[in-house]
């Protein structure tokens, strides 16, 4: 079957993420705009996930579970993992290697987790913006090891991205696909980079507002909905991506 | 000026590439950003980041660059050592930030009119 994935998008957690990407909003938005996968990757912090990988469930939505990681170099990179345990242990990684920044809501915003009622469960205290003390290597090792997917988020921009940042994608790095944003190409950036032809290419809307959820999107050949299939998916070259 | 006057003159600490002592400086250039770093430095460039990943190293090699000067007591991460040893081109540390370490750069060159 083919699956439309958007798998880069905030919630209210994110401190740049709108008040209104709720739980409840983002499934709902993600059901009308036609997508069948999402990613929910906050910055440096996952827990606002879980909340909502159980909504879809109830909505048919399939979520996975997961963050969008600053790097030491400032690189940021999604991640994904495949079970409930999983992620407490990457989230258990994310506070060990968080600076202790406090947040100032009224300058950054505020980060705040939220129940499926819309309620406040949990406010974070720490900047969550701030970069982690771990070098990509690290966090990609800890990703694959923890068996989650591993996906450096909108390269083509020019900043906070590993091409930015690291000038060249580490030719060591797994990577199980290479994020664009939605104002680039596979083609401009392989025309670009030639050496990146040979990696798969994902596109995302990096929603932190209700209305960009699935503004872009990528279609995954998928046997069945399950992590596994995804990844492979991911990983099986090219795929075509397409804007709503 | 060699990688060694630098060196002297600056108080910097030779943290690998021992056998780049002796490359010409021909000018200075300031940024964490490698991609900016490669479209923008110029060969004989002694280069002041606070980035520590190996990919620095590729890009000093690729542009050709004299040295690489790391600031704030960061540590350069193994495997980016080895290449510094591998091109000789020697990776140097500061304790001091960028901002003072690019000042005093600065005035070093332009006393002695390289820049």
């Amino acid at each position: 079957m083919r699956a439309r994935a958007d798998l880069h998008i905030h919630t209210v957690l994110s401190p740049c993420g709108d008040l209104d990407m709720s739980p409840r909003n983002i499934v709902r938005a993600a059901r009308e705009k036609g997508l069948d996968i999402i990613g929910i990757a906050d910055h440096n912090c996952t827990r606002q996930a879980g909340v909502i990988q159980e909504l879809g469930r109830e909505n048919g939505l399939f979520v996975l579970a997961g963050a969008e990681v600053t790097t030491a170099e400032e690189a940021h990179c999604l991640a994904f993992f495949p079970t409930g345990e999983a992620l407490e242990r990457f989230q258990a990684f994310l506070d060990q290697h968080l600076p202790p920044i406090p947040n100032n809501p009224d300058k950054f915003g505020y980060q705040v987790a939220v129940n499926a009622e819309e309620e406040i469960v949990h406010e974070e205290p720490y900047l969550l913006i701030s970069a982690l003390d771990a070098s990509i290597e690290t966090v990609e090792q800890t990703v694959h090891g923890l068996g989650g997917i591993f996906i450096p988020a909108h390269i083509d921009k020019p900043a906070y991205s590993i091409l930015s940042q690291l000038g060249f994608v580490p030719p060591d790095l797994t990577c199980d696909a290479l994020e664009i944003s939605p104002r680039s190409s596979r083609e401009r950036i392989t025309a670009e980079h030639p050496y990146l032809a040979t990696y798969a290419f994902t596109t995302a809307s990096d929603a932190h507002y209700v209305e960009d959820i699935g503004k872009v999107y990528t279609e995954l050949l998928l046997p069945d909905f399950s992590f596994e299939a995804i990844r492979q998916a991911l990983r099986q070259g090219i795929p075509s991506t397409s804007k709503i | 000026m060699k990688v060694q006057d630098l060196i002297t003159r600056l108080g910097l600490t030779v943290h690998s590439g021992k056998e780049g002592l002796e490359r010409e400086v021909t000018g200075g250039y300031t940024s964490d950003l490698l991609s900016d770093v490669m479209g923008h430095a110029k060969e004989g460039d002694a280069w002041v980041t606070l980035q520590t990943h190996k990919n620095i190293m590729a890009i000093a090699s690729l542009k050709d660059l004299a040295a690489i000067i790391v600031v704030k007591g960061h540590v350069p991460e193994e495997d980016t050592t080895a290449e510094s040893e591998k091109e000789g081109i020697p990776i140097l540390t500061t304790r001091e930030e960028t901002f003072e370490i690019t000042g005093r750069l600065y005035e070093l060159l332009k006393s002695e009119q390289i820049v």
